[in-house]
């Protein structure tokens, strides 16, 4: 009968605790509005909602490849599936078009849809639970004043039992913290302001956090430097790989630009947040630039020296050739690559002296082989720095005597581990990497109305 | 420095850091590969290496060594056009003619690794390749029918009439 009784009672512990967890996870859906008047909105509020749909990044990732911004469909690939965006634009009935601003609002907070369903954290709402009603407000307007879209994006391929999003609401007990932003009275108000958008909208932790096992932003290891779409995040702590360290001034130019010339151009998945990031206020991008640099903290006078120093022997060329014919790592540095990176036309259009660049530096070769395999390719419809790639140029072999001279050339770390394997991987896509132009023009852009550019 | 085109040995005096390029036309008056740019941003010059298509004006001498290097001239002769020549002839492909054999080369990298190509996928890997004359729709034509003369020539039965 004993034997009977505890049956019973694990029996009922479990409903108990399934049902408790569904109680805690159980989102109420809002009720649906008919969709709001575009011309019912304040145009001042449409255009900070724009502002802040750039530092947002809302446009990279709700778009598919080609089409149109905001109109949802494009692939990200997690390591527990593949998640398609979502439409928000203000279709009815593909998009937000009956969401009530109350719905957004807990979509950004809370990551819940409107029909009370958890949304994967591929969404940052880790960090746009940060943003203000006025901010969401604002951001809310803009979204529901863009053109009404109808497109379904595909099914998302996540497996069982990842499938089921009530699962969602343990991660978000686990990982995800909820209030808003605390001012640091110890610091300025720009480092303030820069700290809420960095950490909130902005979502720089998203890619430059590395993450745990269940996919959350490890806390005790902030900007500690990532990995997004076969790229290196770098990190942008004290761990920080650029030769020459950043500081607010540079941050605040490379973020503008793109580029800075004591660091290189943005690629890969950074390209288009500086694309994004260029419709900003000044004062938000100053206001960024003071948050991140702070984050590595005071640099040592004698890091500066040897920075100094370094962009100093940059502007003396070494004037070296090539010995010989054999396709040594130098040679081939020598023949393909330095008439660009030791060239003298300047950034953006010519290439960044090795020396000052991170790539060399990074904590893996991934960064570098990516160029160098795929180049950056010229953007449609804006100038744009431009590398060629090399893939069918260079023989595995000389690939990796090239990356291992370059690594031993320019960074006094230790050489790269697996460099064959690493540049077979990425040749075949065995580790898939995005290319992307260095710079290109935001697709957000195009949905912009007279009088709401930047 | 030894270099093998087209299935021949060459012995060239060129410095180890000429482009390809020069050392086709100048050297081995292979003049099928043009210069465009000289910053592998137009597509003129693409050869293919160990059957990769790659910009020659970019690819220096030291690194193709031993390796395997196609022109344009390697894929048929006037009096016998291989299957891409014939296709582009037959499609009327060229207007001023300079895109050409970049565009082959990089067809034929293209369908020895899919003789299947869909259309988006030719686009995809045409892209490099730049054409002013605005041929594009007729280079496509050329290219599929390429890849249709290929299939054929690999049942072994005679290609139909044009």
């Amino acid at each position: 009968m004993t034997a009977f009784k505890t049956f019973l009672a694990i029996i009922g512990l479990c409903l108990a605790v399934t049902l408790g967890f569904v109680a805690i996870a159980w989102r109420a859906p809002i009720d649906p509005v008919s969709p709001p008047s575009a011309s019912g909105f304040d145009p001042a509020l449409v255009r900070r909602g724009a502002q802040l749909a750039a530092a947002g990044n809302c446009s990279t990732c709700h778009t598919a490849p080609g089409g149109r911004a905001f109109v949802g469909g494009r692939a990200l690939p997690t390591p527990f599936g593949t998640i398609y965006s979502t439409n928000i634009t203000p279709d009815p009935v593909t998009g937000i078009g009956r969401w009530p601003e109350e719905a957004f609002r807990r979509a950004l907070a809370e990551g819940v849809d409107r029909a009370g369903r958890h949304l994967y954290p591929a969404f940052p709402y880790d960090h746009f639970r940060l943003l203000t009603r006025d901010d969401a407000r604002a951001l809310y307007a803009f979204f529901m004043t863009r053109e009404p879209v109808s497109a379904t994006p595909s099914a998302n391929e996540v497996a069982f039992p990842l499938n089921v999003r009530m699962l969602l609401a343990g991660w978000k007990i686990l990982f995800l913290r909820q209030g808003s932003y605390q001012q640091n009275p110890a610091q300025s108000e720009a480092w303030n302001r820069g700290a809420y958008l960095a950490e909130g909208l902005a979502h720089c932790g998203a890619c430059h956090t590395p993450r745990n096992r269940l996919g959350a932003e490890k806390a005790s290891e902030r900007f500690a430097g990532g990995e997004v779409e076969g790229w290196n995040a770098y990190a942008l702590n004290e761990a920080s790989p650029a030769p020459v360290p950043w500081d607010a001034d540079s941050l605040r130019f490379y973020l503008t630009n793109g580029w800075h010339d004591a660091h290189g151009v943005a690629r890969g998945p950074m390209a288009a947040v500086v694309d994004n990031l260029a419709a900003i206020p000044d004062a938000d991008m100053k206001a960024i630039a003071t948050y991140v640099a702070s984050i590595a903290g005071e640099v040592s006078a004698e890091r500066r020296r040897a920075a100094e120093a370094l962009i100093a022997n940059t502007r003396n060329p070494t004037g070296q050739s090539i010995v010989g014919t054999e396709a040594s790592g130098e040679n081939i540095f020598y023949a393909a690559c330095a008439s660009c990176h030791e060239g003298d036309r300047g950034l953006p259009f010519g290439g960044v002296n090795l020396a000052l660049s991170t790539g060399p530096s990074g904590p893996n070769p991934d960064n570098v082989i990516n160029v160098v395999l795929w180049g950056l390719p010229p953007a449609d419809g804006a100038r744009s720095p431009v590398m060629p790639g090399f893939a069918g140029s260079l023989s595995d072999q000389q690939l990796v005597a090239l990356l291992s001279y370059v690594r031993s050339r320019f960074s006094d770390k230790p050489a790269w581990a697996n460099l064959d394997k690493e540049v077979r991987d990425a040749k075949s896509g065995g580790r898939p990497s995005s290319v992307y132009p260095a710079h290109g023009i935001d697709p957000a852009q195009a949905t912009l109305n007279r009088g709401e550019e930047p | 420095m030894k270099i093998k085109v087209n299935g021949r040995e060459h012995e060239v005096e060129s410095d180890p850091d000429t482009p390809l390029l020069y050392v086709l036309r100048n050297d081995l008056a292979l003049n099928g590969a043009k210069f465009g740019c000289g910053l592998g941003q137009c597509g003129a010059c693409t050869v293919m290496v160990d059957n990769e298509a790659v910009f020659s004006c970019l690819t220096p001498l030291l690194v193709v060594q031993d390796r395997e290097i196609t022109t344009v001239e390697g894929l048929g002769s006037i009096d016998n056009p291989g299957p891409l020549q014939r296709a582009f002839i037959e499609e009327q492909a060229a207007q001023c003619g300079y895109c050409i054999a970049g565009m082959m080369m990089r067809a034929e990298s293209l369908l020895q690794k899919n003789p299947h190509p869909s259309d988006g996928e030719i686009r995809a890997a045409l892209e490099p390749n730049l054409c002013r004359c605005g041929t594009h729709m007729r280079i496509l034509r050329a290219v599929r029918r390429a890849a249709e003369l290929m299939r054929i020539a690999a049942l072994g039965t005679a290609p139909r009439a044009p």
